[in-house]
């Protein structure tokens, strides 16, 4: 082959991959709306549901900040990113993305003005909801009240401060694809599992994800970690040492206090929250198809370790006497009038690590600002790391006195770093 | 019953006491200090508010076991009835009391917002003040007697 | 069909094997019978008919006021309940007495000291107490003139007093101590009292800071919480699952044995227990709702047919207003059934009590609102003589009307009564008072108003199904202690309070001009839940429904609803605060924002004190249906103002707890028992969710009787409210509390 040929095949293959490049890392841009349609209100109030199931205002919405206009911190291994104005705003929202455009954002993780959105966003599993939903969440998002919220700065780390790498990202991992009912199964078997993988995004938090924060193949709904808590596999729930049962599950989904497990705590509490005001039939169809799942591993037996002290006991029960009797003893009302479980019979005390009953002693539950519900008050301020390790070895070992939690000291101190 | 020493309001106070007993009733019966109020025993209202270490808790659900070696600080702190200290006057001047009882606690949660942060706006001050309850309606005059001294400017030395 | 007892317009109490029926029927000069009235009680009994305020019943001169060299004393009947009275008394009788404030020692009710003015409540302390004040005041300081002028034989108008000293033209002084000697106080105050134009008033009407914030803002000894005596024993009590159990079994040996209890008491289904530390106590208390096993119980009745239920039990039916002659056919009429659900107080501090049983007399410091009558109830209670009982005021946190305070009261009594002559504190928990004080009732009222020919409203026809709003202490029965006990006192029969001051029908009579009205009331005698006296009581749902029937009547009319107002309203007073409020606000002044909503209210505190009007604006967030409350003016008209800033914070205080009512609040409950017993189960408002702006506009009237202020502003902006809330959405909600059950679809 002489020179010539060479140089250009080399440079057939440099214009190549210079195409391929462009045609993986850049998107066109979606010309914007300036008129938006009206419409109905049966689609808007379609698109509500969709929006709760889909938990968009849990992330789109700050504390204190108004609805849908973005602006919570998202702590990713890879950087701080904020969520976005999802309000019609023209300037500062999506108030100029046409129906097409949102389309694109939801299956192919694609703003309008064509820059890749982190997956943190869970286009993967938006992009297996149907048209029909995609539609009408677009309805009720363009519907409500404008907020002008401008975007805040996000701070990721190199290298993934670089946008268009994301379409590598998108590349290894968006194969997905709407949702096909499995004709073997029952309606609302099928309309559970359409909820989970699809606007639910539940894997999303109860996947293991690797170590470019994808959700890992073959672990489906094994277990993950969101925020400093755990959370739980959902695989094999109703054959477990102590088993859910459908009633509670669906009882937990939509935030309730169910015997035998407690209450959705930490990040799952906003989504129980939302479940619980959809129509119970959704929160059912998502048991059913969660307790279908079954689980090939076995839960591994905690190896006992050595008791804790005598001494430790007692200020253990001293400080639930002095700290938590009020609301959790026997004969405190929230147990007698309604029914709660004690803590030896909940979810928390009966897991394997201990990070989640931890979490939620530090952190407390939230009381939705004028509706009744359950809440509970933080106490990271006013108990120190000894006495929450008394505590909790104390009511582990009315749970699950065999299996005394062998690293409470060392998951409390990475939660208090984690808290800074 | 326990020997435990408890620093509050930078005085060091040696009591016997039973190890669970919450620190509000330490600092109300043991200590004769009326600020610090039982509202709920729950921790939902705030009444009982102090500053340990800076920090606002709620003394009814924080047991005396644990708090040795930490600063406990309660409304008597800032001041007297005779010579109020500067939030405590501010809440004079905006006479922001009814009834009264939930003040002692507003004040201690305002402090530790002040000390967090000298000049809170009114929708950090609403934000951080949502942990305590009032009853008869104060609200308004709490948020400008906490505004009066966020709007302060910094003394010179202090810049 | 219900079980009603048609009710002429005369009501008596009657009060079938009480003691205090003796004490009445002694007094045949009585030309009226106060028992039906909200603040009155039995035994204060009208001696002088012609005196003002509370002079009619208390009309000797040194019941009100006493001077000696240590000072000058001013006693009242009424308490602090948190209003800031005791300041505004303080002045009223500061400026009569022409002194400085500094210079009195005011006392508050106390059954061995002061007048028996009733109760605190119904928004009577000025009107009643700070007349009674105003006019005495004044006189004694005329006896005290007249009393130098004769010493010195000197013309008493060349007389001055400065700073409680008498000043003679010849320069001679004399102190008002010296003065009283020549004066016989125990006298008749006289009908005239001393002429002061409004004009010269230096405190009356000017605000001066309140006597009892500093202390609350420093940790001083404020509230009956915070009292301390020698040897106090600390009490906790332990309740049944609700009224009507049946104790079976409860192990006292083992909380006997407890470190630090004294006394465990069982009695009945009365169950206490007593330690020498707080703590202690509480520790036993919980051990004791361990122990305890109960059976049998009132049911709970099904919180989503309440309504339904409340027009179904037996009640007594009362025509409230029936004037003019229905016209036939209105052109065009509304008709709208409204909801309230029980509501709670609520005291931020949980009800609480001391008492001494010492040397053959019990005395009680306690936080109700109703010295002489609970007085009389502990005594029937605890089997002692009226005059070995003694109950002191002390404050305790806002009560808003009949709380646990006189329960709790009764609690301290029992026990003390048990406690070997050492002082005993009982205070109550949390869920204790959120399940054991008597609620706000629950109500349902239907109305149906037309249009005559001419656009004016016509036909008026009102009627409202309501349990008791004033089940106060007129026995022992009437105290939940004295119901658990082994031989338990019986509650003597419910008596509503009468018009003009009205009962769950307060405020049931519109004050706009109307062609005929058909108003009644249905007092349910028999209670889902105890129930009585709480801030405005009907007066809350009834204006709120007036006001919506206005507002819709307006709309039919095809008149903005303010104007409407205003076209019914023939008293310049009432136009004035609607004049104001409607200006102040810029009326309309609807934002173009999606979801907002303006709205307008006007009533007058029972048609016969103060005047409220309010104007709010609103916006529902069209997606998730949170209600945010924008900005609320208000303008008011309370008579002579005694402190503005007084009155102002009365009122700011009103709107919020009004919005708080209105919006959020109800008491949970269904067959498995009451859920709101604590505030994760019973939310109220708190910081965020605040109005952004209030604006109070006073409208003074020197020289005008007092109205009061307490309670002048619930209804109106309850009412304000369901009109904003009607003008966002384009519904009308007359279910309260407005923003529950806000489904996503």
């Amino acid at each position: 082959m002489n020179r010539r040929t060479l140089y250009g095949a080399l440079l057939g293959a440099g214009v190549l991959a210079g195409v391929c490049a462009l045609l993986i890392l850049w998107r066109p841009a979606i010309e914007p709306v300036t008129v938006v349609p009206t419409f109905d209100a049966q689609q808007i109030a379609r698109g509500a549901r969709v929006a709760e199931a889909g938990d968009c205002a849990v992330c789109h919405t700050r504390p204190g900040g108004k609805h849908l206009a973005g602006g919570l911190p998202l702590v990713t291994p890879f950087g701080t990113l904020y969520t976005t104005n999802i309000t019609p705003d023209a300037e500062t929202g999506i108030g100029q993305w046409s129906p097409d455009a949102f389309t694109r954002a939801m299956r192919k993780g694609v703003a309008r003005d064509g820059h890749f959105l982190y997956p943190a966003f869970p286009y993967l599993h938006y992009s297996q909801m149907s048209d029909g939903d995609i539609a009408d969440v677009y309805a009720y998002l363009m519907s409500g009240p404008p907020v002008h919220a401008p975007a805040m700065e996000n701070h990721m780390n190199f290298p993934m401060n670089i946008r268009p790498l994301v379409a590598f990202w998108n590349l290894l991992f968006l194969h997905t694809d709407p949702i096909v009912a499995d004709p073997s199964r029952s309606e609302q078997w099928n309309r559970g599992r359409y909820l989970v993988d699809g606007a639910g995004h539940c894997a999303g938090c109860h996947s293991p994800l690797n170590f470019i924060g994808a959700e890992k193949s073959g672990e489906y709904l094994a277990g993950g970690s969101v925020d400093g808590w755990d959370a739980p596999s959902l695989l094999g729930m109703a054959v477990r040492a102590q088993p859910w049962t459908k009633d509670q599950l669906v009882g937990y989904l939509r935030g309730e206090v169910v015997a035998q497990h407690g209450t959705a705590a930490g990040p799952m509490r906003p989504v129980s929250l939302s479940l619980g005001r959809l129509p119970a039939t959704d929160a059912e169809s998502i048991a059913e198809y969660v307790l279908s799942l079954t689980s090939s591993e076995h839960v591994a037996e905690v190896t006992a370790a050595r008791q804790a002290p005598a001494a430790q006991q007692s200020l253990g029960e001293s400080l639930f006497a002095g700290a938590c009797a009020g609301c959790h003893a026997q004969a405190a009302p929230m147990r007698v009038i309604d029914g709660r479980p004690g803590l030896n019979q909940t979810s928390a005390l009966r897991a394997a690590s201990p990070r989640n009953f931890l979490q939620t002693v530090l952190q407390g539950i939230p009381a939705l600002p004028g509706k009744p519900g359950p809440a509970m008050p933080p106490f990271a301020a006013s108990l120190d790391d000894d006495q929450i390790i008394a505590l909790a070895a104390f009511l582990r070992a009315q749970s699950n006195p065999a299996q005394p939690w062998p690293d409470l000291s060392a998951t409390l101190h990475d939660l208090r770093q984690e808290a800074k | 019953m326990t020997h435990l020493t408890l620093n509050v309001n930078g005085s060091a106070h040696a009591l016997d006491l039973e190890p669970d007993m919450p620190l509000l009733y330490a600092l109300r019966n043991h200590l004769g200090l009326n600020g610090a109020k039982y509202g709920c025993g729950l921790g939902q209202c705030g009444a009982c508010t102090v500053l340990v270490n800076d920090k606002p808790v709620f003394s009814c659900l924080t047991p005396c076991a644990g708090m040795e070696g930490k600063r406990i600080r309660t409304v008597e702190s800032l001041g007297t009835a005779e010579e109020p200290g500067e939030l405590q006057q501010s809440f004079i001047e905006s006479q922001a009391a009814q009834c009264g009882y939930c003040i002692a606690g507003m004040l201690m949660r305002a402090q530790a917002l002040l000390e967090h942060d000298p000049h809170p706006d009114e929708e950090a001050i609403r934000a951080h003040m949502a942990t305590n309850l009032c009853r008869c309606g104060t609200h308004l005059r709490i948020i400008d007697a906490i505004s009066r001294i966020a709007r302060r400017e910094v003394p010179h030395e202090q810049q | 069909m219900s079980n009603n007892d048609a009710v002429g317009f005369s009501r008596r109490a009657f009060l079938r094997g009480s003691t205090l029926l003796v004490a009445f029927s002694l007094m045949p000069v009585a030309r009226r019978v106060l028992a039906d009235t909200e603040v009155d009680t039995l035994g204060t009994v009208i001696l002088a008919p012609d005196l003002a305020g509370s002079l009619r019943t208390n009309p000797y001169l040194d019941a009100w006021i006493r001077i000696d060299p240590q000072g000058i004393l001013v006693y009242t009947g009424k308490v602090e309940l948190g209003t800031g009275v005791k300041t505004a008394l303080l002045q009223i009788a500061a400026e009569r007495l022409e002194v400085s404030p500094k210079a009195i020692n005011l006392l508050t009710a106390d059954t061995a000291l002061t007048p028996n003015e009733g109760y605190t409540a119904g928004s009577h302390s000025i009107f009643d107490s700070g007349t009674a004040l105003f006019n005495a005041a004044a006189q004694v300081r005329q006896l005290l003139l007249e009393s130098a002028a004769h010493r010195w034989g000197v013309d008493l108008a060349l007389l001055k007093t400065v700073d409680a000293t008498i000043h003679a033209p010849s320069g001679q002084t004399m102190s008002y101590a010296d003065a009283v000697v020549g004066v016989d106080l125990h006298r008749y105050a006289q009908q005239q009292s001393p002429a002061m134009a409004p004009q010269a008033f230096k405190l009356i009407g000017h605000s001066i800071p309140r006597l009892d914030i500093p202390a609350k803002v420093s940790g001083g000894a404020a509230f009956v919480q915070d009292m301390r005596l020698p040897g106090m024993l600390h009490a906790r009590v332990i309740r049944p699952p609700r009224p009507g159990c049946r104790l079976e079994t409860f192990d006292s040996e083992a909380i006997a044995q407890l470190a630090g209890v004294v006394n465990v008491i069982r009695d009945g289904n009365y169950l206490a227990v007593v330690a020498k530390d707080e703590w202690q106590a509480v520790k036993a208390m919980r051990l004791g709702y361990e122990s305890a096993q109960w059976s049998g119980g009132e049911a709970v009745p099904d919180s989503a047919s309440i309504h339904t239920l409340l027009k179904q039990l037996p009640a007594r039916r009362y025509p409230i207003s029936h004037t003019g002659s229905s016209s036939p056919g209105g052109t065009k009429t509304y008709r709208a059934k409204t909801t309230k659900q029980y509501l709670m107080h609520g005291s931020i501090g949980p009800s609480c009590s001391v008492a001494w049983f010492k040397d053959g007399t019990l005395t009680v410091w306690t936080h109700t609102q109703g010295v002489y009558p609970l007085r009389a109830g502990i005594a029937q209670m605890v089997g002692l003589p009226l005059e070995k009982v003694r109950c002191i005021h002390v404050e305790g946190s806002g009560c808003y009307g009949h709380n646990g305070a006189d329960d709790a009261a009764a609690d301290a009594a029992l026990i003390a009564m048990r406690s070997s002559n050492l002082p005993v504190r009982v205070q109550w928990m949390r869920e204790q008072e959120n399940l054991w004080e008597p609620y706000s009732s629950a109500m349902v009222t239907e109305l149906e108003a037309s249009l005559d020919a001419n656009g004016r409203i016509g036909n008026w026809a009102y009627e409202l199904w309501t349990t008791p709003h004033n089940e106060r202490i007129v026995n022992a029965g009437r105290l939940i202690p004295a119901r658990l006990l082994a031989r338990p006192f019986a509650s003597a029969p419910s008596v509503p309070i009468a018009q003009p001051e009205g009962d769950g029908d307060r405020n049931a009579i519109p004050l706009y001009e109307v062609g005929a009205t058909r108003i009644d009331m249905n007092f349910v005698t028999q209670m889902p839940f105890r129930t009585s006296a709480m801030r405005s009581l009907g007066a809350h749902i009834n204006i709120f429904a007036i006001e919506a029937s206005i507002d819709e009547l307006a709309r039919q009319a095809g008149v903005d609803p303010v104007q409407f107002r205003l076209s019914h309203l023939t008293d310049p007073r009432a136009r004035a605060v609607v004049e104001q409020a409607r200006d102040a606000f810029g009326w309309p002044g609807k934002p173009a924002a999606a979801g907002s909503g303006v709205g307008f209210a006007f009533a007058r505190y029972k048609n016969i004190m103060g005047y409220c009007a309010v104007a709010v604006q609103i916006n529902v967030h069209p997606q998730t249906g949170e209600i945010s409350v924008e900005r609320v003016v208000t303008a008011v008209d309370v008579g002579q103002i005694v402190s503005p800033d007084g009155l102002r914070n009365q009122v700011q205080g009103g709107i919020v707890q009004s919005i708080s009512w209105t919006l959020f609040e109800q008491v949970d409950y269904d067959a498995g028992g009451v859920r709101s017993y604590d505030w994760s189960g019973y939310p109220i408002l708190r910081f965020p969710q605040l109005p952004q702006d209030v604006q109070v506009h006073l409208l003074d009237q020197p020289g005008e009787p007092f109205l009061g202020a307490a309670e002048i502003v619930q209804g109106p902006m309850a009412a304000a409210l369901g009109n904003a809330l009607a003008d966002a959405t384009g519904k009308r909600s007359l279910d309260l509390p407005l923003s529950r059950a806000r489904p996503v679809a």
